[in-house]
């Protein structure tokens, strides 16, 4: 039986809904994500659970005990805001026994606890100290400390990192998720970083405008999307106009060069037009005789740091690719100009419908840049 | 790259000073200078002159000593007194106010309506209010007459008078509610719902909540405030003066007796008695920085 468990869950604001039927069932000291867009309903469902809203329809269940009308205050649940919400009348010892001191514990267990939680997140010397006299990143783990003191059925995060810059972000996610392995605790962490979701979870639930997408391990809301939404909202994405050769087969043709999809094109017919999405990292430059060829002209070369993205223009213009090598300097990358071919396993095709095609084609995607 | 345009200074000569050069920015600080000189630094100059001096234009000390005697002590008692609890009442009425119309819930046109009526009347003082307040609960005012025609005569049964004391202190937190309202709105508006929520989501109820954090966090801003209020009410005089025709014996009233001189005349009396209210308003506003401070650091 899961630990925590969402049933049917509904939030509407008058005419609006929020959350249409949400349904999650997360393993005791799993750590889960809602990842989508802004106002996709990730929030709200997060305050749901938290019970700062009351679900219009459905369940809330905490390791067997409903708590979908408790209140906020006896829910037992942590929560960390994207704000921090520290105290600002209270050190930073104060906020992290807050909740300790309002459950009337001594002050000699208040004391002890809130040690071992300032040691847990690395600022033992912090105790005095106020939060207006700490840096984001700090108050951060003194907000994660002051959830976890009440040693709470579930953790939630409400998009935690969003205030800080790129390099603490990282290494805090990375501490976030060692406290969590640490304290096993069942965490539901929101964000709109698809990165952030990849990198810590065990399992992603993808929402768009209120719905679930796709619920997943990383592993498999990356490679194996279910929607186009889905296709393109983790991660960047080729989407090209494919002519059908052979549905049964599975052999399209792009820019009047064939290649070959993994399965049967169902819901194609030959000579028909569909979509297929294709990973830029998967490309590879040059032909392999095993695997599917494109050929065309190098368009653009942009350097993203640790990646070179290389956009191809195919010869009759009907499009274009992208694909990602790895920066070496020891290595050359192609000229712009230059005629190349890059390759691509059959699995990388992925074959969308025509509603995903349209998602898909979205202006942040490579092939509209 | 090269150096040969650089100057070659021969050893041994003297290091040039860097010129300072008076750039034009001082002028922008003109406008303050002047308003700080015109209306404090030279009334105080001048207060602070004429106390120390007496009708002869002598040193003297004298008007600071007689400062102590019973019957200006009493004035400032008076003063005092009445400051201190219209600044009080007002002070705690504002804020629940304040509050039921900021977290209320209330429709954002009321909100408004509300603020706009606080900054009429928080500066709704001096004769007309006083005169509103005689013919509205004076005496011979038209709710006395109505109340008195339901049977309730409000002066002879009920022992209350407008033109006492507490007639004063009601007239005068006529103004300081609303003044209250004004200034401590922007106060709760910096209370983050999302201190509310942490504190529910630790276990805390509501009134654990107001008790451990939000009153703790508003205490800068409601002390700093009432004490704006305090003196508000300590430096008013025209109200009192319209209300009780000096009846009551305030300092404001007391200096202008002494300037105009129907009965006493000395005028540096009087501006030993303003100095000892220049100093009590000094400490009010010096409390009302340093708490000011406090909650500026905490709502930001």
């Amino acid at each position: 039986m899961a630990f925590l468990e969402l049933t049917g869950v509904q939030k509407r604001f008058g005419e609006f809904a929020a959350v249409h039927n949400f349904d999650l069932a997360a393993d005791a000291g799993e750590f889960v994500s809602f990842l989508g867009p802004s106002g996709c309903g990730k929030t709200t469902t997060l305050r749901m659970i938290a019970g700062f809203e009351r679900p219009t329809a459905g369940k809330i269940v905490v390791n067997g005990a409903d708590i979908t009308d408790k209140a906020p205050n006896q829910r037992n649940v942590g929560m960390v805001f994207q704000s921090y919400a520290l105290f600002p009348n209270m050190t930073v010892a104060d906020n992290v026994g807050f909740g300790l001191k309002i459950r009337k514990r001594s002050k000699d267990q208040i004391k002890k606890r809130v040690g071992e939680l300032l040691e847990l997140i690395h600022l033992p010397d912090k105790a005095s100290r106020y939060p207006w006299q700490l840096s984001g990143g700090q108050q951060q783990r003194v907000a994660l400390a002051r959830a976890l003191a009440i040693e709470p059925q579930v953790l939630l995060l409400d998009e935690p990192l969003s205030a800080l810059d790129a390099k603490i972000r990282v290494s805090l996610r990375n501490e976030i998720r060692a406290i969590q392995r640490q304290l096993g605790i069942t965490t539901v962490y929101v964000t709109h970083d698809q990165e952030e979701a990849l990198s810590l979870s065990d399992r992603i639930v993808v929402m768009s405008e209120g719905r679930v997408e796709q619920i997943g391990t990383p592993f498999e809301i990356y490679n194996f999307p279910s929607t186009g939404f889905v296709a393109r909202f983790v991660g960047t994405l080729n989407v090209l106009s494919a002519k059908v050769i052979d549905p049964g087969a599975g052999t399209l043709e792009v820019a009047g060069q064939p290649i070959r999809a993994a399965k049967p094109i169902s819901g194609g017919h030959a000579g028909g037009m569909i979509t297929v999405a294709l990973r830029p990292e998967i490309i590879q430059l040059g032909s392999r005789a095993d695997l599917n060829n494109l050929s065309g002209i190098v368009d653009d070369v942009t350097f993203l740091g640790s990646i070179v993205r290389v956009r191809i223009k195919f010869t009759d213009g009907s499009g274009v690719i992208s694909f990602d090598t790895f920066n070496n300097p020891h290595l050359a990358v192609p000229d712009r100009g230059t005629a190349i071919t890059v390759s691509f396993p059959t699995e990388a095709c992925l074959v969308l419908d025509q509603a995903e095609a349209a998602a898909a084609a979205a202006p942040e995607d490579l092939d509209a840049a | 790259m090269t150096n040969a345009a650089l100057p070659i200074k021969a050893p041994g000569a003297p290091v040039a000073r860097p010129v300072r050069r008076f750039g034009l920015a001082w002028l922008g600080m003109v406008p303050f200078l002047l308003f700080a000189f015109l209306f404090l630094v030279a009334p105080t100059v001048f207060l602070v002159g004429g106390s120390l001096q007496n009708a002869k234009g002598t040193f003297t000390l004298e008007n600071f000593a007689n400062l102590f005697t019973p019957q200006i002590m009493q004035t400032y008692e008076n003063s005092l007194e009445i400051s201190i609890v219209t600044a009080v009442i007002g002070g705690i009425f504002g804020l629940l106010l304040a509050y039921a119309v900021i977290s209320g819930g209330l429709p954002g046109i009321l909100r408004s309506a509300l603020m706009t009526f606080s900054g009429v009347a928080s500066n709704f003082a001096g004769v007309p209010l006083a005169f509103a307040f005689i013919y509205t609960i004076g005496r011979a005012g038209l709710f006395t007459v109505f109340l008195k025609s339901v049977g309730i005569d409000l002066y002879n049964s009920n022992g209350f008078s407008i033109y006492s004391k507490i007639g004063l202190e009601v007239v005068y937190l006529y103004f300081q509610f609303p003044l209250m309202v004004l200034i401590i709105a922007p106060a709760i508006d910096g209370l983050k719902k999302d201190w509310r929520e942490a504190a529910e989501n630790m276990g805390a109820s509501s009134f654990q909540y107001w008790r451990r954090i939000a009153l703790p966090i508003l205490m800068p801003s409601l002390l700093g405030t009432m004490i704006l209020l305090f003196g508000n009410a300590f430096g008013a005089q025209a109200t009192a003066y319209a209300l009780t025709g000096g009846f009551i014996d305030i300092v404001t009233i007391a200096i202008s007796r002494q300037m105009r001189g129907d009965v006493l005349f000395n005028p540096n009396q009087g501006y030993a008695l303003a100095m000892g209210m220049v100093i009590i308003m000094a400490i009010s506003i010096a409390g009302y920085s340093l708490l000011q401070r406090r909650s500026e650091r905490w709502l930001k």
